[in-house]
């Protein structure tokens, strides 16, 4: 059988037969239409990658007030655009291994203070200029100087000099850190010459695409770079065209009508209808991004744990999974880490048990009833989630008040200000990096005031500890305190869910992001 | 032409002038009052505190309103609208290109539908009650009753998905061939044209039938010329002065009020600019915007009540 199908899906490959026919002869050999299309997507690249033509994709994310300067990116549209023409010293693979990209090479002192980066030599940046060491370290310090606005910021604070040393790059740390390298995968820190300040928003960088045009929140164009170090690898179509299509029906429609190839974020609610359009796949992958409900640990009634229990206990994930994303999720364990990250242990999975809930409700002595703002921006669903959570934990007879905040001003007057809120992480590289953006007593967005001493305390000897198997028991640990003793309640962690169209071909799966973590306009090839 | 009806149109364009001052004032001030922090929104919910104050001080947000309204006013009267908060790019010049598509959105929007609604509302004055006069105004108004969304994906669903004739999305784009361009709006352009064709036709309708009721009209079918004759030489001119009216009125609608058929169509005009920047706190742009529809508001009214005069022998000949 299997043999037949190989023959088939190569006949697709080079178009002798159509997707649709090979799907119907691989139902009537007994193969679901998933495993059929990953088939073919595996002949298309056992072909190897076709050079030539235009990839276009219809994305959400991007404004008119969008920028070239990577210091500003936050949203989707842009930085996706600036895989395209930019390149970090290093990436997170999609099996989550670091990738060396502008970097050849990257070595730690003994004590983790101390990184060495070995620049990649003979690369050009568009303008015709070769990169050096300089415009790394010059691109590093526009980052972590105390006056930029970069959103990279907070990841810089740990670094205490930055220093060219021949060919190679040296940053010592003023803690230990053992993975310093996944923040260099910030998509802020696109190396640029002289680290983009004589310019910062012209554009220029080291990727496999020339900024060819750029109209913020219409669409973006690039051009294939002649002089690409890595041209084999990755950048196949002549042009890529990224068009801005904030509109969820539209950004459907113009998949199906073929006016781009690929398209992110398809709404869970309509995955079941777009999949039955001719020639389009949906692509889903679980990603690090999860929804959370937080509460402060520090504030009252919050601050006792049996209610914090109560409410974990009370949150029914499977029915969330099912009534908020469709299926396109999998289960939170009051942790932000899941499978997606490296150094994961699973713990034991905790279920919905209105029965302990109640148990520790009592134990609480709360009563009356517990305030939870939500607002539509929170996460997609947010409000209709808070209210299948009123209804679970009224099962455990805990009474939950929903009050619906203005999407305007949330994140600044809602989130991490009140005590008890929805919101939504995406997710970082390690799980060293996700605990201290929101769970080390002194970041900034703690925003479940996790305030724990041996919490810290395990997450610094963490960062200096190079021994993985120690590493993963230092992380097991901390998954387990904060899965007992935290403020957050993670019922799910989303799919991204993307969808392509007929021409595409060489997709693969990548839990770093949307479209294969921004890289999917690059990597994928129109098919023969 | 003699110097009354001069004088009446400085005085409708002075008016317009002062107008446009106040509505400045109110722009100004209304922006000023929007809840929220110009800094926190540019940064969203990945700001540092750090971050923040950089970027506080470097937009100058300290500075008193009044000192800022009147060196805004200065600057839009020397034509430089400011510069973007968000973006640090000069307004002109993002915002020209996209004023031109709203107007060509809009223009090719009127040239069809403007004609269109004065031809159906002739003929439907012509053949009055009867069923061409029922199809027409049920037709028009059928049309109007949908919401312009609705009519969009409707159109996207038979026209772009289905029978793939026209394309979904509309992006235009410096270079694009004018050809090219044509066929990108025929979907926007075709919702537009059914939003506002009921209004005008309607209007034309109901102004001529109120001039059919006039003595003359009734003179002149004893006299014996032709319906047609009748509506074309002796209703119509008297009735052109509503009808301009509510084509101005639509006109206006055409270039302020297409927020959501741009958003259908990804179509880049005023529109969806001024969405992305209200969304960034982007006063500057906000306010330069405003300006402009209000501009663009009063300038189209002026013209109305300037053809309302010509075309008014009364007010044209005041004793």
């Amino acid at each position: 059988m299997s043999r037949e199908l190989d023959f088939l899906s190569n006949y697709v490959v080079s178009g002798k037969l159509s997707r649709r026919d090979f799907l119907g002869r691989a139902a009537a050999l007994g193969v679901s239409a998933t495993m059929a299309n990953s088939l073919i997507s595996t002949a298309a690249r056992a072909q190897g990658p076709i050079k030539g033509g235009t990839l276009k994709a219809g994305m959400v994310g991007g404004e008119a007030t969008n920028s070239l300067d990577p210091a500003s990116w936050q949203s989707q549209v842009p930085y996706k655009f600036g895989r395209m023409w930019g390149e970090q010293l290093v990436e997170v693979s999609p099996t989550g291994e670091l990738e060396m990209k502008l970097a050849e090479e990257v070595s730690a002192s003994d004590d983790a203070k101390v990184w060495t980066f070995k620049i990649r030599k003979g690369v050009q940046f568009h303008n015709g200029k070769e990169l050096t060491p300089d415009d790394v370290v010059a691109t590093l310090e526009r980052h972590s100087n105390a006056d930029s606005k970069s959103g990279a910021l907070g990841l810089m604070g740990e670094i205490d000099t930055i220093k060219a040393d021949g060919g190679n790059v040296v940053i010592s740390l003023k803690e230990a850190d053992a993975d310093l390298p996944f923040l260099m995968t910030d998509y802020h820190l696109m190396i640029q010459p002289n680290g983009g300040k004589d310019n910062p928003g012209e554009g220029i960088g080291t990727g496999p695409y020339k900024v060819a045009e750029n109209q913020p929140g219409v669409r973006h164009v690039g051009q294939r770079f002649d002089g690409y170090w890595n041209k084999d690898g990755i950048g196949h179509a002549d042009t890529i065209e990224i068009i801005v299509i904030n509109d969820a029906t539209a950004r459907t429609a113009a998949l199906q009508g073929g006016q781009v190839d690929m398209i992110n974020r398809v709404e869970p609610k309509i995955v079941e209808l777009v999949k039955r359009a001719p020639g389009v796949t949906i692509r889903n992958v679980s990603g690090k991004g999860h929804y959370v409900f937080i509460a402060h640990c520090n504030t009252a009634p919050f601050d006792n744990n049996d209610l914090r229990l109560a409410l974990k206990y009370a949150m029914d994930r499977e029915e969330l999974i099912q009534k908020i994303l469709m299926g396109y999720g999998t289960v939170g364990n009051d942790t932000p880490i899941n499978a997606a990250y490296p150094l994961f242990t699973q713990l034991e999975q905790r279920k919905f048990d209105p029965e302990k809930a109640a148990e520790h409700y009592k134990k609480s002595g709360h009563t009356g009833s517990v305030l939870l703002r939500t607002s539509d921006v929170a996460f997609p669903g947010a409000v209709d989630a808070a209210q299948l959570y009123q209804q679970s934990c009224a099962k455990a007879g805990i009474k939950v008040e929903i009050k619906r905040e203005p999407g305007d001003g949330y994140w600044s007057e809602v989130w991490n200000k009140q005590p008890f809120s929805t919101s939504y992480w995406g997710g970082r590289p390690t799980q060293n990096q996700m605990f201290t953006t929101a769970y080390y007593s002194k970041a900034d967005w703690n925003d479940t005031r996790w305030l724990r001493e041996d919490f810290d305390k395990l997450l610094i000897q963490g960062r200096a500890e190079l021994d993985t198997a120690k590493r993963v028991e230092i992380y097991k640990t901390m998954n387990e305190m904060l899965r007992d003793e935290g403020g957050v309640i993670t019922p799910m962690f989303n799919d991204f869910i993307d969808a392509t169209g007929k021409r595409v071909a060489g997709w693969e799966n990548d839990p770093n992001g949307e479209l294969m973590g921004g890289y999917a306009l690059a990597k994928c090839w129109i098919a023969a | 032409m003699n110097s009354p009806v001069l004088k009446l149109i400085a005085q409708r364009v002075a008016l317009g002038i002062l107008l446009l001052l106040a509505v400045s004032v109110l722009i100004f001030a209304g922006t000023q009052i929007l809840p929220g922090d110009v800094a926190q929104s540019i940064l969203g919910q990945s700001a540092t505190p750090v971050a923040l104050e950089n970027l506080r001080r470097d937009l100058g947000l300290d500075q008193p309103a009044y000192v800022r309204y009147f060196s805004w006013l200065g600057g839009v009267l020397t034509g430089d609208l400011g510069t973007s908060l968000a973006t640090r790019q000069d307004i002109t010049t993002t915002l020209m290109p996209r004023l031109w598509n709203t107007l060509f959105l809009a223009f090719w929007a009127a040239i069809v539908s403007v004609p269109l609604a004065i031809i159906l509302g002739l003929l439907a004055v012509r053949y009055r009650n009867g069923p061409i006069d029922k199809l027409i105004s049920g037709f028009a108004l059928a049309s109007t009753s949908l919401p312009e969304f609705f009519i969009g994906y409707l159109l996207i669903l038979f026209f772009a998905v289905q029978l793939q004739w026209f394309p979904s999305i509309s992006t235009i784009y410096d270079g694009m061939p004018f050809l090219t361009k044509l066929n990108a709006i025929v979907l926007p352009a075709t919702v537009l044209v059914l939003v506002v064709l009921a209004h005008m036709m309607r209007m034309t309708r109901a102004a001529i039938l109120n001039v059919m009721q006039s003595a003359y009209v009734e003179t002149a079918e004893l006299k014996g010329v032709s319906q047609f004759d009748i509506i074309r030489k002796h209703a119509f001119p008297n009735a052109v002065a509503p009808i301009i009216n509510v084509v101005m009125l639509n006109l206006a609608f055409l270039i302020v009020g297409v927020v959501v058929v741009e958003v259908i169509f990804v179509y880049p005009g005023m529109g969806q600019y001024l969405v992305d920047h209200v969304a960034k706190r982007d006063v500057p742009v906000v306010q330069a915007v405003g300006l402009i529809f209000a501009a663009v508001y009063i300038g189209l009214n002026i013209v109305a009540d300037v053809a309302g005069i010509l075309t008014n022998p009364r007010l044209r000949h005041p004793k």
